[in-house]
């Protein structure tokens, strides 16, 4: 299928899930969806037989500054080969976004890892601890506004 | 012994689970992990593998960057014994957002470097492996010829692991005139490895009852885990970037994708992850045998942009490396360097599948089923 009809797919299932859609023009073919419906629409892209998304290629926290976080999920499906990427947007105040790690296993670590450099709180998540850095770190790394702790255990941080 | 066992002592006796940490020193965890591992006796119940001891912070490096050149030093870092093939995933990428076409000489040049890295990563997967069952021998037969290929390396570009060799739209430096030469004699060496390994390890009695029926990772729980490279292929499912999402010049040669059947035991156990590493060194022989006769003459630096600021937008790039989908999400905002790169490492994503197929096995099954994960922690940690 290409972009466009995964697309349309997406758009007759849930008709107000959709914020923002571009497939041509760009490189990756995304649909901007809103974070209350993301979970719906990846369960059913999963279990679609026409769209079966069954591998969830690459989960990516985002900062877009101005108070926005988000994720990106890129999708892929082994049988049919078609791609398609999806996008949520948060606030920085409240960054809850519901977790897909019951549809795609993976996500479990990818989700981790997006709360511990953007701390984009993932509900539902079963395990939701810092992935690569130590628990009792200050601050998300990866957020734009992010001030390195002058100090962790006695040890200068900064160099 | 019998019994032994049934006695009404030995059967009231309490037992308990116990918490074992396994790591982060530890020999065969290959790199700074821990494995947090629940046992009952000598089974194992749960393990939780505890990554980051090497988080270097690849991804904020690369937003403090000042141009989009400079990423790929890090890049090198990530997986260091398979630097190319990381490097070809961003520079891929790279030139898919800036519209880049590389010239013909450069597209060989790339997948024979590409396939001997596979080659040299594989290696050392499968001595390390050899090791952690207890075979010495076949690791200093495949290392002596890895030291061919990091000669071949270090007469092109300088450096035996990190090259910083792919450079966005071309290479850092011609081949040099006796590469050709040097790469056929290589092959025609380590053909012969191959058969020596295999007569040595593989078809070995102790290793296949080390290995085989142990970690079986089914063919589903392997697409939902999205565990790629060796260990889905191992599983049975035929799927290759290199062919599925075609990049570069693979259509050009012809090889076969290499998947688990099962030969010993179970698809999808460990001996078959194991072989299909055996079966795609063969594979990129092959590749390369044919790679190397074809190679065009032309400038290898004639489609280097002069300045990199690729519009707006974001990207995700996935290559075939060694260990399997290698990703970069790249996003740029219209300046010189990259508002955000996300990389997708691929032993990360595969070593989240350990707990599921190491439940219910011994610990000492537990090495072999991490060792036939294949995993570099500076790939993990990032």
């Amino acid at each position: 299928m290409n972009p466009l009809e995964i697309l349309e797919k997406i758009k007759t299932k849930f008709p107000e899930a959709i914020l923002e859609a571009k497939v041509e023009g760009v490189l990756e073919p995304f649909a901007k969806i809103k974070t209350e419906f993301i979970k719906d629409v990846c369960q059913f892209m999963r279990d679609e037989p026409e769209l079966n998304f069954d591998y969830l290629m690459c989960l990516s926290g985002m900062d877009y500054g101005k108070g926005l976080l988000g994720v990106v999920y890129n999708l892929n499906s082994i049988k049919f080969k078609h791609k398609f990427t999806l996008k949520v947007e948060v606030s920085l105040d409240s960054p809850n976004v519901p977790s897909v790690e019951s549809i795609w296993k993976t996500a479990n670590w990818h989700e981790r890892e997006a709360y511990d450099m953007f701390g984009i709180n993932f509900i539902d998540h079963p395990d939701l601890r810092r992935m690569l850095l130590p628990e009792d770190w200050d601050g998300h790394p990866l957020r734009k506004d992010y001030q390195v702790q002058e100090f962790y255990h006695g040890m200068k941080v900064p160099y | 012994m019998n019994t032994i066992i049934e006695t009404k002592q030995v059967r009231d006796l309490r037992t308990e689970e116990m918490v074992v940490q396994m790591g982060p020193q530890h020999p065969s965890t290959h790199g700074v992990l821990r494995l947090e591992v629940t046992t009952e006796g000598e089974v194992v119940k749960d393990v939780k593998p505890i990554i980051g001891y090497l988080h270097r912070c690849f991804e904020k490096h690369c937003e403090q960057m000042t141009n989009y050149q400079q990423v790929i030093p890090y890049v090198d870092r990530m997986d260091y014994v398979a630097a190319m093939s990381m490097e070809w995933s961003y520079v891929l990428g790279m030139e898919r957002m800036l519209g880049i076409q590389v010239p013909e000489r450069v597209e060989y040049i790339r997948v024979i470097m590409a396939e001997l890295q596979r080659i040299a990563s594989h290696i050392i997967a499968i001595g390390t492996y050899g090791l952690d069952l207890g075979a010495f021998t076949p690791f200093l037969y495949l290392f002596r010829d890895r030291e061919m290929i990091l000669d071949i390396f270090e007469r092109t570009c300088g450096a035996r692991l990190l090259y910083n060799y792919f450079w966005i739209g071309g290479l850092s430096h011609d081949i040099p005139p006796e590469f050709v030469d040097k790469v056929r004699e290589f092959v025609k060496q380590f053909k012969n490895t191959i058969v020596e390994v295999n007569n040595l390890l593989s078809y070995n009695e102790i290793f296949i009852k080390r290995t085989a029926n142990i970690g079986i990772l089914p063919a589903d729980v392997a697409i939902n885990y999205a565990t790629s490279g060796p260990v889905l292929r191992g599983s049975g499912v035929n799927w290759d970037l290199r062919r599925d999402d075609p990049y570069s010049i693979y259509d050009r040669f012809e090889w076969e994708v290499q998947v688990g059947k099962g030969e010993m035991g179970t698809v999808g156990d460990c001996w078959d992850r194991y072989m299909v590493r055996c079966r795609e060194m063969e594979q990129s022989l092959k590749i390369i045998e044919q790679a190397v006769e074809q190679i065009p003459p032309g400038d290898v630096q004639s489609a280097i942009p002069k300045r990199i600021r690729p519009n707006p937008g974001d990207i995700y790039v996935r290559t075939e490396a060694p260990r399997g989908e290698l990703g970069f999400y790249i996003v740029s905002d219209g300046t010189n360097s990259p508002y955000r790169v996300k990389g997708r490492s691929s032993c990360f994503v595969n070593l989240s599948v350990l707990p599921e197929i190491s439940r219910g096995y011994m610990i000492a099954d537990l090495i072999a089923i991490l060792g036939s994960i294949d995993i570099v922690l500076g790939e993990i940690d990032r």
